[in-house]
């Protein structure tokens, strides 16, 4: 029996109706429900969305498949594994921070809200080194590409480091396909954990204010979600970008 | 009282992160090592050459992204309707990439 | 002849003072709304301005034909005008028309609800509509795009020097709109139904767009993505769909289909929708086998994921594909022909009587069974390579498409035309203008069936001398279209002062949204409904017509 007229915000409503429920909903588990299926819906968009990334990375993986070891062979796996700890971790704690938000510990929600916050920082710090390391070795597709590290591989310290063999040089050329896939699938990951960061920004600041732990943990939760999912598309592109050869 | 249902579902433990925390570290470093090492390839049929490497990696890539979907995610402790929307996205990637490929495999697989 | 037509007495029949219409006034009441019924009539002036614009661009396609020379227009230009048609009518009409209108507008009422479960989304979905719109009136005023609207590489990213980004973006930020109009649709559906409405009491449109908002939400992120590849092709010449470099321009069309062929279920299952509601008030008579029809939008829905390499069956996929995407699009004829049959046997013993939502839903079935039946030719193989890029396909999609879709819209707007607006649109003249309509359908597309087995090619300016005939046919057949289209425009905006005053249930329907006032409250329901009877039960109504309730106010 629930009506539009302004709500007395006194004692006895106050119990049944928080300020934050809104008029469209009969209760707050209706709320939470529908976020958190909204939000998961969102994630379903997502996936498809990367899907066809995957789908291109598949074909040509299997097409070039010489290329892409040449190309894999140029990332660092040190620093891919390093990225992967930083992600993983951050999981864990932006977990922890959902598990703080539920049991109402506001100093530890914001705690893990903030280790999130640099281990993803962290993340594209390393991201960005990775990057530049590329651009300096003109790696990167349609910015003067250069094949000189696939036809020489003596050439290149990694490459010698891998122990490749020159490539013929039609296959050399379609490196730059592999390295095309590389920033296009990292690039729009990356770009999600931005996202993702600068929300976590505006969540520390709200999470401080006790906004979080107050019961209402639905945005928190739902952030969480996202950053999970952001979390297992980098699970799948660490082996299928780093780790496809190194035998 | 009511603001509590909200989570009437099972709120997970530290511990249960940890462990999943642990078994994520372990599985990167386990997908790591394999690759440095030639797993070999089955040949079914001739000319059917499967490779175990890209298939061990994937496996370790999918385990760990199931245990973050169930345990981070919450999956395991939600409703019918949670797990039924996570398998309809897994399966459309899977109609998506698998139809795809019954044009390549076809007509261009491992040409170049 | 006959009516189910009941207003109040127009002597004492006032429109209710307290509506969502009359709640709040000023511009920012309406462009800061969370009203999902407000967010429906702001895409209802959008979307029939970008209509006109389409048409527009149409009536120049038509004129061009007139003759078999290029002499209207240079060729580029010609290329221009039909890629904008295809892509104002698609993304910017079609793919938003039903869902975003009356769906937004019904979905909740039909469940009881409030408001749909994430207003704030539904207005986003709006603005998102509006931005992608203006960029894509922005690159027709800057030139325009000439690839048609299905940009195929390696064409769109190599070989065009036309505003193939901007019409990207433009594509891409309407996807965006869908996507989130989807996505509350679903959640709204799931999570907010009154108590006591289970789904197997749902009215069948809220089944339809249920599986339409399914097909928004996966399938559209895949044409996303597609896009953001083009664009990074086109400017920074990665080469993932560039032959020179390794890559398939075929891999584009993948993903392009992937979504576009699930865009046209998108497109057509909200309109399936509006005709169960309207075949059945105009029969009053329960939709025969509520269940297959409800069961075959979803069917036609997951069906429709299967089935997108038919759009390519001539651009070097193997023969092998061929076949499996061949038979697939066998099996999704099916679906849609149960609902055929359903709605045909909902007739028969049915009292029917032939207001104008009645005359466009009649005009939907045989109009979609001809367009669904000549998509079965072209989803047989053999015979799709001599039809395709042919003007059968287009017939074949405009079939479906306008003969089906815009009909179906057609008969929503003018079923629900009371319910939104509290008043009836002039009941004689709309019955010519449907009539019209169908009248200009079948003389602009009939002829092009022949067109096409005969021959004649697919957006080419210019074709050989004896199709001429046919050509002109089909132009006089689009003049009269245009004043079929026209002439609601004019008298529906004309009933917004002049009509009769409407009440609650004009039509004498089932559904709960008539139970209640015309125009409706902000709030949709004076007291939340409990859902105590079955979908389309006229004997509950009969006995409700004791105790109806009328306007608060």
């Amino acid at each position: 029996m629930s009506d539009n007229s302004p709500i007395a915000h006194g004692d006895a409503a106050h119990a049944e109706h928080p300020a934050y429920l809104r008029h469209h909903f009969n209760s707050v588990e209706q709320q939470a429900d529908t976020a958190n299926f909204a939000m998961w819906l969102f994630l379903l968009t997502e996936v498809m969305f990367f899907g066809g990334l995957f789908t291109a990375y598949l074909i040509y993986r299997n097409w070039y498949y010489p290329a892409f070891v040449a190309g894999s062979h140029q990332l660092s796996i040190p620093l891919g594994g390093f990225n992967t700890l930083l992600l993983i971790t951050s999981s864990f704690t932006m977990a922890m921070g959902v598990w703080c938000a539920e049991t109402r510990r506001k100093s530890g929600l914001v705690l893990c809200l903030c280790l999130t916050f640099i281990l993803g920082l962290g993340f594209l710090g390393v991201k960005t080194v990775e990057y530049s390391e590329k651009i300096e070795k003109h790696h990167v597709p349609g910015f003067h590409y250069s094949l000189s590290s696939f036809l020489d591989p003596d050439s290149d310290a990694a490459a010698k480091a891998a122990g490749d063999k020159p490539m013929a040089l039609d296959m050399a050329r379609h490196t730059e396909v592999y390295f095309s896939l590389y920033f296009a699938m990292t690039g729009m990951h990356a770009l999600h954990m931005i996202i993702g960061i600068a929300i976590l920004g505006f969540m520390i600041v709200r999470a401080q204010a006790g906004a979080y732990t107050s019961g209402h943990v639905t945005f928190v939760e739902n952030f969480g979600l996202y950053w999970h999912f952001v979390d297992i598309v980098w699970i799948f592109l660490f082996p299928l970008l780093y780790l496809i050869s190194r035998h | 009282m009511s603001e509590q249902n909200e989570h009437a579902h099972h709120i997970v433990s530290p511990a249960v992160y940890a462990g999943i925390l642990l078994a994520l570290l372990v599985g990167t470093a386990v997908t790591v090592w394999a690759s440095y090492i030639d797993l070999g390839e089955w040949i079914p049929l001739p000319g059917l050459v499967i490779a175990w490497n890209p298939i061990v990696a994937l496996a370790i890539a999918c385990t760990k992204a199931t245990l973050v979907v169930l345990f981070f995610m919450h999956v395991k402790y939600s409703t019918k309707l949670t797990m039924l929307t996570v398998f309809s996205g897994v399966f459309m990637f899977l109609v998506l990439v698998g139809m795809t490929l019954a044009d390549y495999i076809s007509r261009a697989w491992g040409r170049w | 002849m006959s009516t189910i037509i009941s207003l109040p007495d127009q002597r004492t029949a006032r429109i209710p003072k307290v509506n969502y219409l009359s709640k709040e006034n000023g511009i920012l009441s309406w462009l800061l709304t969370g009203d999902h019924k407000r967010i429906a009539i702001l895409y209802l002036i959008s979307l029939s301005f970008f209509f006109f614009i389409g048409g527009a661009l149409a009536g120049l396609i038509r004129l061009e034909l007139l003759t078999p020379q290029a002499d209207l227009m240079a060729t580029d230009t010609y290329n221009k005008v039909f890629t904008m048609h295809g892509v104002i009518m698609i993304f910017f009409f079609l793919v938003p028309s039903v869902p975003a209108t009356l769906g937004n507008f019904l979905i909740p009422m039909m469940i009881g609800a409030k408001d749909l479960a994430l207003p704030k989304i539904n207005l986003l979905s709006w603005y998102l509509y509006m931005a992608g719109g203006l960029l894509a009136l922005y690159t027709m005023a800057t030139g325009g795009v000439d690839t048609g609207w299905t940009f195929t590489t390696p064409l769109s990213t190599h070989y065009v020097n036309t505003n193939v980004l901007t019409t990207g973006l433009a594509a891409f930020i309407a996807g965006f709109s869908s996507i989130f109009t989807g996505l509350n649709f679903i959640v709204t559906i799931h999570k907010m139904r009154a108590p006591g409405m289970t789904w197997f009491k749902l009215p069948l449109f809220v089944w339809a767009h249920y599986a339409a908002s399914v097909l928004m939400v996966l399938a559209t992120p895949v044409v996303a993505i597609a896009i953001v590849l083009v664009a990074l092709e086109r400017t920074l010449g990665i080469g993932v769909f560039d032959p020179t470099k390794g890559g398939d321009p075929l891999l584009f069309q993948h993903l392009f289909w992937f979504y576009s062929h699930p865009a046209v279920y998108i497109m057509i299952l909200p309109g399936m929708g509006v005709i169960s509601e309207v075949i059945s008030t105009f029969s009053r008579k329960r939709v025969f086998g509520y269940t297959a029809v409800a069961f075959s939008s979803v069917a036609i829905a997951i069906f429709g994921f299967f089935v997108w390499a038919h759009h390519m069956f001539i651009m070097g996929i193997s023969n092998y594909a061929v076949i499996v995407f061949s038979l697939l699009t066998m099996l999704v004829a099916v679906p849609s022909a149960i609902k055929i049959f359903n709605w045909t046997f909902t007739l028969y013993k049915g009292s029917i009587t032939f207001e104008t939502p009645m005359l466009y839903a009649f005009g939907f079935m045989g109009l979609f069974t001809i367009g669904g039946l000549t998509g079965v030719f072209l989803g047989v193989s053999g015979t799709d390579i001599h039809l395709t890029e042919t003007y059968f396909i287009v017939a074949h999609f405009h079939f479906v498409m306008v003969g089906g879709m815009l009909m179906a819209f057609l008969s929503g707007i003018h079923f629900w035309w009371p319910k939104m607006t509290g008043r009836m649109y002039p009941e004689k003249i709309s019955q010519l203008a449907a009539v019209v309509t169908f009248i200009g359908f079948n003389f602009t597309f009939f002829p092009q069936f022949i067109l096409g087995t005969l021959g004649m090619p697919r957006r080419y300016a210019s074709y050989p001398p004896e199709f001429q005939i046919l050509n002109v046919f089909s132009t006089a057949g689009a003049t009269i279209l245009g004043v079929g289209y026209l002439l609601p425009v004019l008298y529906l905006v004309w009933s917004l002062k002049y009509g009769q005053v409407a009440g609650n249930n004009p039509w004498q329907a089932t559904g709960l949204e008539w139970q209640t006032q015309s125009p409706p409250l902000t709030e949709n329901f004076p007291v939340m409904p409990i859902m105590d009877h079955e979908a389309y039960d006229y004997e509950w109504l009969e006995a409700q017509k004791e105790k109806e309730v009328t306007s608060v106010g």
